[in-house]
């Protein structure tokens, strides 16, 4: 287990104050000046060394984005925005950053913006999260009021943050349909060319980043680079939040090294799996965008982006879902369908037309009212749709599809097999449970 | 310029072009829906992927530039497939997708024949579907007279939106919800507000939105097709004049880039019905006080008779505004050989006149140059109104990076920002005393654009008012080596034409309005319907619809319409652009310069010319520059507003005012047409609920 | 799973303004953009529109925000239908959002589902008194405490049937009801389990400072080559021994597993190493969790692996990867509608 000395979120579980005075005394605020003293290039120097890579999913790394930022200003104001559209099916770790330690996340704008030049950033935060914003508020004003941030601020670095809210769209959460959603349009992700390095906010250079690759700015900063980079597995290193739900005993969050085993996560914090280690059907390591990994694959697998990878799914924002052999998986990946269905902005023609299509052909599938040769038809939808969108939400919602073909086919044929065997039963299973 | 490889073939094309235009400079060919030149580029159809080496996957090639593509290892040009398997697979599955929900009801769909899904499926498609499921519907919308919806049939390429919001100007259509939910609508299905809406239908790459005046007439490949000009304003647009049998069935644009692009006006397009409404198509004669029908020769007859009984100086001649070229020439010379100096075809009583120069009455900066302004006035125009296609340019110039751009007149929507600085002379006045700001942003720019339009000169003191625009724009530079930035802007098709010609009184001779007032004993009438004729004078009126000239006439000769015959006309720039007959005028009606050949002879005074191919030898010889079809001849525009500034007077202090009350009435044609009507009433309803 | 749309012309309101509450939150709102961008403020004000209208969203209040912010209407009407969290039909006093999506339903939410449908009937129906109106969302982002629901601000999660029902029962009463965890958890810890974030010294304010040791250690003139490398990355220090002093370095220079590997030495940096095994470093007190909890044990396992691979990382948000961002031409005017790029394709004309 990791140390809780390493842990960067020390009050992720909120039993400890959010506010400015504690966060000071958990190292909140120590000492930024003298990072920020430091300079723009050994900031990024030593982020880039760090080795963080993005948390918001995607996982690239976080000082190679900043350095993208031109060095010098054309005339065009900077921009960051941190991207707290916390949406993904399964995600729920930015919330308790918020809410519990929004001063690392203020620090960390700070930071960043410090290091790409930009003097004002938008936190971007979903709409749903009410209580979240009113507590990111309250921070943000807190580090006003003690001059932290700001116009005339005792960092001497004129800086101003403000705190966005969207309306409830998953798509918002791709970084350029955020951008699109902040300047008041639809939410519907740009094309790409122009990068928002280049073209942002209002035309501007802008950098998002996810809300916990902020918050562990000030942190990494701090005790090094090498203290970051020493933690986890070579091109994945550091801590991580992880947001364990589904069928385990203690669903949780909780901030572990990465690539510790699945086991080790959940023997350690999430107080087993439900039934027994031999009850575990499936997991989806990433949030409901990656392709779930079957027990006896993941089981012993390093939580990380490499080894995640190779097993053809991804680790994307450590939201692990746990399924035991009660859940109706195939029921369980069309409801992820029918939520990228829901949540498709409908700009470009594969994604707006084939999630509808998955979904429903998934929904049949589960009654076990279809063909077997409809699978392979359905994968072949998927594989239409996955890299042939503007954004990644295409990917999203082919690769659980895919993921389930891959590992579940068997469930999917059983179902076809009972159906066509008893054609007027009732549908075979009616939840997830 | 950029090397890039496409399919193996090396071109070499300018860095800034995207991927589509290098593959179609390479001679390969890239489906697309959503791309559209004149468009902003949106993505979204997914159906011009193609592969770019090294790419992991395939990219929109509409959207992704030539220098967005990285050299090979060791400096290759990048390199581009369109037909690979991958490519070939990619825009199957676009495809597929497209048509999972829409509908297969091509037969019964007015875009079949000419329906960019229906084609690409075939090019680029499979099959078979192999969806199973229930197809989307989707209500269809009320978007207004002009275009009916089948939204069941929409791929959501948004073509019609940013038509809207982008050339258009007005912010009426939008999609509304998200995903496979997502639908295309106006504000609260609220008819469109823009005289060019009938464009969305053009663009719409499926049978989503079509035209619904003629809906279900006819089928594409029944039509004859005739390259014509239009006449219903005088910027001339290049149309497409579509027929079956005698009929006309629809107007289209061609794409010139001098003129109109590829947009037309609705008036443009939709007056198709009353190409065949309310005709004259017999000669009608006045007995006891009411018109009956007659025969040619007693037509002629009763003409003869009144005009051998006149002195010359009572007779006059007056020329409506869509008179062809040839036409006012045989009426001209018909005239002249008459004796008679009362000769005008400005019935709207503009000051222009041949007299100061030709550049003092052309629009000289050209359509097409109001794109290199960078500054522009607008005097006692709303060119939204009068020009529909000039003010898409003056748009167009500003959305590519907006010049200051001020207008004295009627403060109206021209659907870009201005700086209004007053309603009439005084303003003008001021602006150059140099008591406003703007008069320094004209004199800083390198290429002023000062339009005039006939709001300014329609009036008694047009002439003084004219006169201060030419002063103007001496001062400012507007003209000079290289840039002419006095531009005079039209409303009549026929007008520059008739002032190549020299249609003005002759010495000691009476222009329309004095004619118009009892002036004379006898009035040939060709076309003017836009002005009233005391009672008094004989009226000849040759013309097409029983509009106003007919119904004040004592003989009317009954002429053909500019899509029954082949006619030069000459738009507010100076170009000549013939226009071609598509169809054949009702019953007795004939063509103009026959009908002036004719009745010349009956007059004893026979004109010189037996056919079109002589009437055009003479008028060539007698003013060359009408040869020049399709081309601008420039004016000598320096002497002439140097000739203008030199005349001075005294501006009254009337507020200007648009001459163009109801656009979508301007003319006999419209005025007979049932849609217009349509769209009046409705703008005029829109125009109370925004005053609301 | 709805179909929104939007509520009957009977049940629109005549006419929507701005309370002096709205507009001195527009006047707020807009502020924190720059001049010009007030679009940016469309969603806020939608949203404290919806507030003063009731929870729903009428007609009039989107054009009221259209005009407040020099919209065009079919701009904001956009917006609010993209938007799923605006309700353009009236919703009851208390509108439960419940989230259906898989983390909560494999933890139960189709029994949540159940009461809903037993106690208010189908989704954006308002019961007959007028308290309750429901509807099925997606994934609320509190996956840890599913299931749960979303009762107008507030987040009601760890639900079961009977403590959902309850607090049903207490709303509609009128009781006050406790927002957040139905189950007595304070946040997303694991229920009853913590066995983490013990050790007090991480909240007495001990750690404060305690990181600049780093810093003034790598003041010193370099004596191992580790502090030399990381003392090279840091441009401004003019002192450091080796010549690439000074000048910007990639992350080559800096202190990674991977690099200390290439370099033949171990992968862990000896000092995180040292530190991590000092007892007195490592987190301490960590049996002090709740009674009957138990620790969990300490892991004897490194998770710092052998290297192998090369350490540069892949970029999967930039799979077209064609052009260095710094190289991209700007093409966007940005000032339209959509952020097309606007070609011209060389067709002017003159």
């Amino acid at each position: 287990m990791l140390h809780d000395r390493d842990r960067i979120f020390t009050n992720l579980y909120g039993f400890h104050s959010p506010d400015l005075q504690a966060a000071k005394m958990r190292g909140a605020w120590d000492g930024t000046k003298f990072l920020l003293e430091k300079g723009r290039d050994w900031i990024i120097d030593e982020m880039k060394a760090s080795g963080l890579r993005g948390r918001g999913g995607a996982g690239f790394p976080t000082g190679l984005k900043w350095s993208f930022m031109p060095k010098q200003s054309d005339g065009r104001p900077h921009y960051l925005v941190v991207n707290a559209d916390e949406s993904e099916p399964g995600t729920c770790k930015d919330r308790e950053i918020m809410r519990n330690d929004p001063h690392l996340l203020v620090e960390g704008c700070l930071i960043a913006s410090f290091a790409m030049g930009a003097h004002a950033a938008y936190i971007y935060i979903r709409g749903e999260y009410i209580a979240e914003k009113h507590a990111l508020q309250r921070a943000v004003d807190e580090a006003y009021a003690a001059g932290l941030i700001g116009k005339n601020n005792i960092h001497g670095y004129p800086f101003d943050l403000y705190v966005h809210h969207g309306a409830g769209a998953y798509i918002c959460g791709e970084e350029t349909a955020l951008i699109e959603s902040m300047e008041g349009k639809k939410g519907m992700p740009r094309l790409k060319p122009p990068f928002p390095a280049n073209m942002g906010l209002y035309g501007c250079p802008t950098t998002v980043n996810n809300v916990e690759s902020i918050a562990v700015a000030g942190t990494i900063l701090r005790r090094g680079a090498s203290w970051f980079s020493g933690i986890g597995r070579p091109n994945n290193v550091g801590t991580k939040l992880f947001c364990v739900s589904g069928h385990v005993n203690k669903p949780c969050n909780v901030e572990e090294a990465m690539g510790l085993t699945f086991r080790e996560l959940i023997d350690t914090h999430c107080g087993g799996i439900r039934g027994g280690w031999d009850n575990l059907l499936a997991v989806i390591p990433g949030g409901s965008s990656v392709p779930c990994v079957p027990a006896d694959q993941i089981i012993d697998a390093p939580m990380d982006f490499d080894t995640l990878r190779n097993l053809r799914s991804g680790l994307g924002t450590a939201a692990v879902i746990v399924m035991d052999k009660s859940t109706d998986i195939v029921r369980a990946i069309a409801r992820i369908s029918y939520f990228y269905k829901h949540e498709s902005c409908g700009q470009c023609t594969p994604c707006r037309e084939g999630t509808g299509w998955m979904w429903r052909v998934l929904n049949r599938m589960a009654e076990g009212r279809a063909q077997k040769r409809e699978i392979d038809m359905l994968l072949e939808v998927s594989t239409q749709i996955e890299g042939h969108t503007i954004c990644a939400l295409g990917d999203a919602a082919a690769w659980p599809v895919q993921g389930l073909i891959r590992h579940f086919r068997h469930e999917i044929e059983k179902r076809i097999d009972d159906y066509a065997a008893n054609p007027h039963s009732e549908s075979v299973m009616i939840a997830a449970e | 310029m950029a090397k890039i490889i496409v399919d193996g073939v090396e071109v070499d094309v300018p860095a800034e072009y995207t991927l589509l235009q290098a593959a179609e400079a390479a001679g390969a060919e890239v489906p697309r829906f959503c791309y559209h030149e004149r468009l902003s580029i949106a993505g979204n159809c997914r159906m011009c992927l193609v592969e770019v080496k090294g790419a992991p996957k395939p990219v929109a090639s509409c959207a992704w530039g030539v220098r967005d593509c990285r050299p090979g290892p060791n400096g290759e040009p990048p390199e581009i497939s369109t037909k690979s398997p991958t490519v070939k697979k990619a825009r199957e599955g676009v495809m597929e997708f497209l048509l999972i929900n829409h509908p297969l009801d091509c037969p019964i769909c007015d875009q079949g024949g000419q329906c960019d899904l229906q084609d690409q499926a075939m090019a680029y498609g499979v099959d078979t579907s192999r969806f199973h499921e229930n197809k989307r519907a989707v209500t269809d919308k009320y978007l207004g007279p002009l275009v009916r919806t089948s939204m069941n049939r929409c791929i959501h390429c948004t073509r019609c939106v940013r038509f809207t919001a982008e050339v258009a100007g007005v912010p009426d259509m939008g999609a509304l919800w998200r995903g496979e939910d997502m639908e295309i609508t106006s504000y609260l299905e609220k008819a469109l507000g823009s005289e060019l809406q009938a464009n969305i239908a053009d663009l719409c790459p499926v049978g989503a939105l079509t035209h619904k005046p003629e809906s279900f007439h006819f089928r594409p490949w029944e039509l004859t097709k005739t390259d014509s000009v239009d006449v219903m304003d005088a910027v001339g647009s290049s149309i497409r004049v579509d027929s079956r049998g005698r009929e006309v069935m629809r107007i289209l644009p061609r794409v010139n880039e001098a003129v109109n692009e590829e947009w037309i006006t609705d008036k443009t397009r939709q007056i198709v019905d009353g190409l065949r409404l309310q005709r004259l198509d017999r000669p009608f004669v006045r007995e006891n006080g009411r018109l009956r029908p007659a025969s040619w020769q007693e037509a002629f007859a009763t003409i003869a008779a009144k005009v051998k009984g006149t002195d010359a100086k009572k007779i006059g001649a007056i020329v409506g505004d869509l008179a062809a070229v040839e036409e006012m020439f045989a009426l001209k010379l018909l005239m002249q050989s008459l004796g008679v100096r009362n000769i005008d075809a400005r019935q709207d009583g503009t000051v222009l006149s041949p007299t100061h120069g030709r550049g003092s009455y052309l629009f000289n900066t050209t359509i097409a140059g109001i794109e290199d302004a960078d500054a522009i006035l607008i005097v006692g125009s709303n060119p939204r109104l009068e020009a529909s296609l000039v003010n898409v340019r003056i748009r167009k110039r500003w959305r590519a990076a907006p010049p200051p751009i001020a207008l004295i007149g009627e403060n109206a929507d021209l659907t870009y920002p201005y700086e209004y600085l007053g309603s009439g002379p005084e303003t003008l006045a001021e602006l150059a005393g140099g008591r406003h700001s703007f008069i320094e942003k004209l004199r800083a720019a390198e290429r002023p654009l000062i339009i005039v339009g006939q709001g300014a000169l329609v009036r008694p003191d047009g002439l003084a008012i004219l006169s201060a625009v030419a002063s103007l724009a001496r001062d400012v530079g507007a003209v000079k080596n290289g840039w002419n930035g006095f531009s005079v802007l039209h409303t009549a098709a026929s007008r520059v034409g008739a002032l190549d010609l020299g249609l003005v009184p002759g010495e000691g001779g009476l222009t329309t309005q004095q004619m118009a007032q009892g002036g004379v004993e006898v009035l040939f009438n060709l076309g003017a319907d836009e002005i009233d004729i005391a009672p008094g004078a004989f009226v000849i009126y040759q013309g097409t619809h029983g509009d106003r000239g007919a119904h004040r006439a004592d003989v009317i000769l009954p002429a053909a319409t500019y899509t029954e015959k082949s006619g030069t006309y000459v738009n507010t720039e100076g170009r000549v652009q013939l226009a071609n007959r598509a169809a054949f005028a009702p019953g007795e009606a004939r063509e103009d310069w026959a009908i002036l050949r004719a009745l010349s002879d009956v007059l004893g005074h026979r004109l010189p010319f037996d056919s079109l191919n002589a009437l055009r030898a003479k008028l060539y010889a007698a003013h060359p520059h009408f040869a020049a079809i399709d081309r601008v001849q420039p004016a000598d525009t320096a002497s002439a507003i140097q000739a203008l500034a030199g005349l001075g007077g005294a501006p009254g202090r009337e507020a200007f005012t648009s001459p163009v009350k109801d656009f979508y009435l301007t003319n006999p044609i419209a005025r007979a047409s049932g849609v217009m009507a349509e769209c009046s009433a409705l703008a005029r309803q829109l125009k109370l609920e925004a005053a609301e | 799973m709805a179909v929104r749309k939007l509520a009957p012309e009977e049940m629109q309101p005549e006419s929507f303004s701005f309370s002096s509450e709205t507009e001195a939150f527009a006047e707020q709102q807009i502020a924190k953009y720059p001049p010009g961008r007030q679009a940016s403020a469309v969603i806020p004000l939608l949203w404290k529109a919806q507030e003063q209208a009731g929870g729903w969203l009428p007609r009039k209040a989107i054009e009221a925000v259209a005009t407040r912010l020099d919209m065009p209407f079919i701009r904001v009407m956009e917006v609010a239908t993209f938007y799923t969290m605006f309700n353009l039909e009236p919703v009851g006093q208390y509108f439960i959002q419940f989230c259906g999506t898989t983390p909560c339903v494999l933890r139960g939410a189709g029994d949540i589902k159940k009461v809903l449908e037993k106690r208010i009937g189908e989704q954006n129906h308002v019961t007959a008194d007028g308290k309750f109106s429901w509807l099925e969302v997606e994934c609320l982002g509190a996956c840890c405490n599913a299931p749960m629901v979303q009762i107008n601000d507030d987040y009601y999660e760890d639900l079961t049937t009977e403590n959902f029902e309850k607090l049903l029962d207490d709303l509609a009463a009128g009781r006050p009801v406790k927002t957040g965890s139905q189950i007595g958890r304070n946040r997303s810890e694991p229920f009853e389990a913590v066995n983490t974030l013990q050790d007090p010294s991480l909240y007495d304010g001990s750690q404060i400072g305690a990181w600049r040791k780093r810093f003034e250690e790598q003041a010193q003139p370099a004596a191992t080559g580790e502090a030399a490398a990381a003392a090279a990355s840091i441009p401004q220090d003019v002192k450091a021994a080796k010549p690439t002093a000074g000048r910007a370095i990639e992350s080559e220079a800096a202190d990674t597993p991977a690099k200390r590997a290439k370099e033949g030495e171990t992968p862990v940096n000896p000092v995180d190493q040292k530190e991590a095994g000092d007892p007195s470093v490592a987190t301490k007190g960590k049996s002090h969790t709740e009674e009957g909890a138990q620790a969990a044990p300490q892991s004897s396992k490194s998770y710092v692996a052998s290297p192998g691979k090369d350490a540069v990382p892949t970029s999967p948000t930039t799979p077209e990867a064609g052009t260095p961002l710094a190289q991209a031409e700007t093409r966007r005017d940005g000032s339209e509608s959509k952020p097309g790029v606007v070609v011209d394709k060389d067709n002017k004309t003159s």
